[in-house]
């Protein structure tokens, strides 16, 4: 009995240290966003909005996604199908490269791009003499993205479709389908839940990615300002309101992929679960 | 395959391999004037500092965060389940000034801190908040598919048998989710390190207190010093691979302890 007793008294603190630590460190941000946003009421919310400079950064967000999540949709499916459905020295080599954007700093993504295209890079001068320019520009601003949302859709199937095998494929080889074929009527509908998480996930960080995206953007108001950045911009001028109400736009954001997440977990089962990025 | 590779080349190994070639073209002694600078080292104590105390925090109160998850049911679980990934969907930024918000003299808990003498933005603590924020989901979503695993009955007949709830967790649970939590433990570390978005706005950005490596080399840009902000880039990711490799051995060792 007396352990019982314990056994209770233990999981309800244990649940309330839990869910404060929760509440404090990771909810209380969350809230403070919407009560900034709208601390001055409904009117200054919407015009911060509508503003020119804030709406051309949402365009330039949604460009750039739109360009850099196709791309590493269909590098993480030709990576995937080459790791799990083909048998190669240095799988796990190639695998550890994969995730290698996850452990460089953002900071040093964004370098790594100057070094290459900026002025005193590798190619600058080159760039410079065929009036082509990378950085500074929306070019290297996607590449800075691709290169930062790079592992998410290939690391979501890579285990899916290591899991699965190639006995599908075989068989409908078999039966006389073509490759192309195959890949779309039996392998997509295999991995189609795993590759909208990986998109998702993709697609929230290409959105909302900050560092790497800032040392290439060169910070242009209403040309190279993406909405990260336009909220950095506008809370440096002290502009506090019109910075939280962008910034209630890419909350609203992360909070629509939580629910997405949450259904899609559902769909692949509970014990899917991504860690590690 | 070969457009897997050439792609995985042409994003991240040739753009990456230049930071290295970069530096090697440094002259030695120039290459430690600007990464070994006071300022600079000044930089990586607060970045790892204040990345590991983050982590640390974090593997205590991920774990409990992990436990809780797993072994009880309470309203709103699923919810709150949810919300641990939040960090992962939240833009950096935006936790960056929000955070801010908080924590600054004047805002919501700020200012009840304030009084009793603690300053948490601009100073080291709230590079810590920022870093405790981003890494949380690490450390639990690492540490539950391991705990899910563990079953009750080993732990019920423990206390049975005369064991303390304490000599259940350190001779029972803590080992067997030690390789998981050292695995969250580097994945938060490493992120931390290399933080940006969150940390500036709240970090006050003062050189030799509240700088970070990060900024520094972003500083360093800005001044068109290419060879500055690629020196602190290199001694940044030796440190960090130096650390990750430190953590892997620990996990090694830990994970044999397990099977043995």
């Amino acid at each position: 009995m007396t352990i019982r007793s314990t056994h209770t008294t233990a999981s309800i603190g244990l649940t309330v240290v839990a869910l404060a630590f929760l509440g404090i460190f990771v909810a209380l941000p969350l809230v403070t966003v919407f009560v900034e946003a709208l601390s001055k009421g409904i009117a200054p919310y919407f015009s911060a909005l509508v503003d020119p400079d804030a709406v051309s950064a949402i365009k330039l967000t949604l460009t750039v996604a739109a360009i850099a999540v196709p791309l590493n949709i269909v590098f993480g499916i030709a990576a995937a199908w080459a790791i799990a459905k083909f048998d190669f020295p240095g799988k796990s080599i190639l695998i550890t490269f994969i995730d290698l954007p996850f452990s460089v700093s953002p900071v040093v993504a964004g370098l790594v791009y100057m070094l290459l295209f900026g002025m005193q890079g590798w190619f600058g001068p080159w760039l410079r003499e065929h009036d082509f320019q990378i950085i500074f520009a929306v070019p290297g601003i996607v590449l800075a993205t691709v290169f930062v949302t790079f592992p998410f859709v290939a690391r979501e199937l890579i285990p899916l479709m290591q899991e699965q095998g190639r006995d599908d494929e075989e068989a409908a080889l078999s039966l006389g389908a073509s490759g192309f074929q195959t890949f779309l009527r039996v392998t997509l509908p295999n991995i189609r839940w795993g590759l909208l998480y990986g998109v998702l996930l993709c697609n929230a960080r290409a959105m909302g990615e900050f560092g790497a995206v800032s040392v290439v953007s060169g910070h242009l108001r209403g040309l190279t300002n993406t909405m990260p950045l336009h909220v950095e911009i506008l809370y440096n001028e002290y502009n506090f309101v019109a910075a939280f109400a962008v910034a209630s736009l890419l909350a609203l954001l992360a909070l629509v992929t939580l629910v997405l997440k949450s259904i899609l977990e559902w769909r692949l089962g509970y014990a899917h679960r991504s860690a590690g990025h | 395959m070969g457009l897997t590779l050439a792609w995985l080349s042409l994003i991240v190994l040739i753009p990456l391999s230049t930071v290295f070639i970069r530096a090697a073209g440094l002259g030695v002694s120039e290459f430690i004037e600007v990464g070994f600078s006071s300022r600079a080292i000044a930089a990586y104590k607060v970045s790892f500092g204040t990345a590991l105390a983050a982590a640390l925090v974090n593997a205590v109160f991920g774990m409990v965060v992990a436990w809780v998850f797993v072994r009880y049911e309470f309203p709103g679980k699923r919810i709150f389940d949810a919300l641990i990934d939040l960090p992962f969907a939240l833009p950096t930024a935006v936790a960056g000034i929000a955070l801010t918000a908080i924590y600054a003299g004047n805002g919501w808990v700020g200012q009840f801190l304030e009084p009793l003498g603690i300053k948490v933005a601009y100073n080291p603590i709230g590079i810590t908040i920022a870093l405790i924020f981003i890494g949380l989901p690490f450390i639990v979503r690492s540490v539950e598919p391991v705990l899910a695993d563990l079953s009750a009955e080993v732990e019920e007949a423990a206390l049975s048998l005369g064991a303390t709830p304490v000599q259940v967790f350190v001779r029972i649970i803590l080992p067997s989710i030690l390789p998981a939590l050292l695995t969250g433990f580097a994945l938060a570390l490493a992120r931390g390190v290399g933080e940006y978005g969150s940390v500036i706005f709240i970090a006050g950005n003062m050189p030799f207190k509240s700088e970070i490596a990060p900024l520094l080399i972003v500083t360093q840009l800005e001044q068109y010093s290419y060879a500055g902000a690629t020196a602190i880039a290199v001694v940044m990711l030796l440190i960090s691979f130096a650390m990750l490799l430190f953590i892997n051995l620990a996990q090694a060792w830990s994970r044999r302890r397990v099977d043995a």
